[in-house]
């Protein structure tokens, strides 16, 4: 039989039971609404995530950390990549050569520390980044109050909301809005922070008064105990002294950047100028580790940002730089263990959607068979009059069909209604806790187009049975004269 | 016609040949003899009528002819094609193409119009949509019914059914009617009717007709060789003169 005249015999023998294959219908449609319901949930909540993660500003960012530093981002390359003895360090050289890397915008250092700010004469202890120049071109410091840096060099600060409100004694409450930025920014803005410091000097001291030499002392004795004490064993290019020093910063700028994004520079709420902050040469964790590996004098990074022109070339320029020999740390790696999660998550999302599904297409075969039953007498007509098996198995299997795209058609529809319902819900709840307005449920087109198909295969194969049996039927029983 | 036509059987390959043909059912302990060992030959545009008592196994011989039952035991072949070596498949084509059927109860489908029903077999001959309705349309009007294209089979009385019923054998213009009772469910004069258009299809269409009846009456008005069964088996074959196949005693019986 031709395909039409298949589907239009389907159809009008669904219409002939119109309830019963309507519920079936139902049934269906119940099924994929909660299939798709549940899988638009978990989309929704992976997109959320990955807003959350693009406004990281990781998108466009890879971290690179020399593996003779402490562990690598992911154990994977702990396990497989270069001993740390044999990659190299993560120096100014490095630093060109990553920076001439295709597609890569620029290579800075990371520069942090923990340290000591007083403002009108209280100590607030806090993290102090250095921000690169170029950070003023890009959403790093969107929404920010005040103004960028007047230049690459300028002893002034731009504060995170968090810090700026702690200075001025706000503290935050659950369920009460923080306050704008605006509001925070304007008592602070051209005032002084005086910051302070320990400066690591490049002219090593002999004298063993200071912090860093005691360290130093301490650090080598247990090897030294048989050679004679003396300057014999002293590496000259590794030692420093370290200074405290004060500088006065004015406040230029208040931003609204969360804390926890990368670019900001992992926690840290208090951001310089970067050329400013590798001017004071600060004391960073790394430098204890140069005077025991005896360096020779050159600066090396504990970390570098690499920012990338087009984010797509993330993991090319991350494989470059770890062909290299060092870690590296993008948003490729921190996705990697979300899309995970997520695959999981939608995993059981479908199973349980489907189980809706799968009990109605047991509806289905209910349906059908009831529905051999009471055509009996047809089926045994139509082959009578020259129908094959195949006609007759066609015909059934086309009813199911049928409702499973009808059923399938109707439930994404109410799959993306109650969708959209709950998500309306979610959000006066959200906006009720003061928290931004978001898009939990998610409907792709492939998910539409995927949950109709699905519908019309899970119905067909229910079909498969009745279909079978109908084909089966032998006329000369089904024709008997009631 | 007259009883010239008879001796067709002895004219080239028979219409329907049967060598020794049983069909027999188990039932519990018991061995049923349906049909058994019958051996016949029908020659082309023959008028046959299978005569019998109920039980006699002339409805389970017709169908064995028309291929809706197998035989467990010798040969049915029709057009000298044998039908215990077609398969599913090929038997269902044949019963698409090579035969007609009418039976007792008409066997219309209650949900389709009579239009849809006379074109359902061109369904599944696979004719183009649009030569269809006109094909239905010619065949219904054979039988009288163009009236009645858009009407269901529950709208209409019992000889009207019957009429569809013998349209919708008739569609694919096959050489080998087989009906069984036609007239069972129908009072005398609607049955004449019936008889009367079947017997046109025999002239006209040199349609080979096997009549599954239980009247004497009906056989000898119309049937050029009545054959007789019994408990399946063949007891009697004789040659007929039918009544003039003009108008001549359509009410008797």
């Amino acid at each position: 039989m031709k395909t039409y005249d298949l589907s239009e015999l389907a159809v009008r023998n669904l219409r002939e039971s119109f309830l019963r294959n309507s519920l079936t219908t139902v049934g269906i449609a119940v099924g994929v609404a909660s299939l798709v319901a549940m899988l638009a949930l978990g989309i929704g909540l992976q997109q959320l995530a990955s807003r959350r993660l693009q406004r990281s500003g990781l998108f466009d960012t890879v971290l690179v950390t020399s593996r003779r530093d402490l562990r690598g981002f992911n154990r994977d390359e702990e396990n497989n990549g270069l001993s740390p003895a044999e990659s190299p360090v993560l120096d100014e050289a490095a630093r060109l050569k990553i920076e001439q890397l295709a597609d890569v915008a620029e290579a800075f250092p990371d520069i942090r520390f923990i340290t000591d700010l007083q403002f009108e004469g209280k100590p607030h202890l806090t993290m102090v980044a250095g921000m690169p120049f170029s950070a003023r071109n890009s959403d790093a410091v969107e929404g920010m109050q005040g103004s960028f840096f007047s230049s690459e060099t300028a002893p002034e600060m731009i504060l995170q909301k968090t810090f700026a409100a702690q200075l001025l004694g706000r503290k935050s409450r659950p369920g009460v809005e923080d306050p704008p930025v605006a509001e925070l920014a304007k008592p602070l803005l051209g005032k002084e922070l005086v910051m302070r410091y320990a400066e690591r000097t490049t002219q090593p001291t002999t004298s063993a008064g200071n912090v860093a030499g005691a360290s130093h002392g301490k650090e080598t004795l247990p090897g030294k105990q048989t050679p004679p004490p003396g300057k014999s064993d002293e590496v000259q290019e590794a030692s420093y002294s370290v200074v405290s020093h004060l500088l006065s910063l004015k406040i230029v700028g208040v931003a609204d950047l969360d804390p926890d994004t990368m670019r900001g520079g992992g926690q840290a709420r208090v951001f310089l100028p970067l050329k400013l902050a590798e001017s004071l040469h600060v004391v960073q964790p790394t430098d204890m580790r140069d005077t025991t590996r005896a360096l020779d004098g050159t600066t090396t990074y504990s970390r570098l940002s690499v920012r990338i022109k087009s984010p797509k070339n993330v993991q090319v320029i991350e494989d470059a730089i770890k062909k290299m020999g060092f870690n590296t740390f993008s948003i490729v790696d921190a996705t990697r263990g979300m899309r995970q999660f997520f695959a999981v998550l939608d995993l059981f999302l479908g199973i349980f959607g489907s189980l809706a599904l799968a009990v109605a297409s047991i509806g289905i075969v209910n349906t059908l068979v009831m529905a051999i039953l009471e055509r009996r007498r047809e089926i045994g007509i139509m082959k009578a009059i020259g129908a094959s098996d195949t006609d007759v198995k066609k015909l059934f299997f086309a009813e199911a069909g049928v409702m499973g795209l009808f059923g399938g058609v109707a439930g994404v529809a109410l799959g993306w209604a109650i969708g959209r319902v709950i998500n309306i819900g979610a959000n006066i709840y959200l906006r009720r806790q003061h928290f931004p307005p978001e898009r939990i449920w998610s409907t792709p087109w492939w998910l539409v187009v995927g949950a109709i198909v699905f519908a019309g295969i899970v119905s067909l194969i229910s079909g498969l049975y009745p279909a079978a049996r109908a084909a089966r039927l032998d006329p000369v029983q089904a024709l008997r004269y009631e | 016609m007259t009883a010239a036509s008879s001796p067709s059987v002895q004219n080239g390959t028979p219409a329907v040949f049967t060598e020794n043909l049983s069909r027999h059912y188990q039932m519990g302990q018991a061995l049923i003899r349906a049909v058994d060992g019958i051996s016949i030959q029908v020659g082309a545009g023959e008028f046959v009528a299978l005569l019998g008592t109920s039980g006699s196994g002339k409805s389970s011989l017709l169908n064995l002819i028309a291929g809706l039952d197998r035989p467990t035991g010798g040969s049915v072949a029709v057009q000298g094609k044998d039908l215990s070596k077609l398969s599913r498949d090929e038997l269902a084509k044949y019963r698409l193409q090579t035969v007609g059927m009418v039976f007792q109860s008409f066997n219309l489908i209650p949900s389709m119009t009579l239009r849809e029903n006379v074109e359902l077999p061109m369904r599944f001959a696979e004719v183009e949509r649009s030569q269809r309705a006109e094909l239905a349309r010619q065949a219904l009007d054979r039988v009288g019914l163009t009236a009645r294209l858009a009407h269901r089979p529950s709208e209409l009385s019992g000889g009207e059914q019957q009429r569809a019923s013998l349209a919708r054998a008739l569609i694919n213009r096959p050489k080998l009617l087989l009906a069984d009772e036609p007239t069972g469910n129908l009072d005398s004069n609607t049955g004449a009717e019936i008889m009367k258009i079947i017997r046109e299809f025999n002239e006209s269409l040199k349609m080979t007709i096997v009549l599954v009846t239980h009247e004497r009456s009906l056989a000898d008005q119309y049937a050029q060789r009545m054959i007789f069964l019994a408990d399946g088996k063949l007891v009697g074959d004789q040659t007929n003169v039918p009544a003039n196949s003009g108008r001549v005693g359509g009410d008797r019986a």
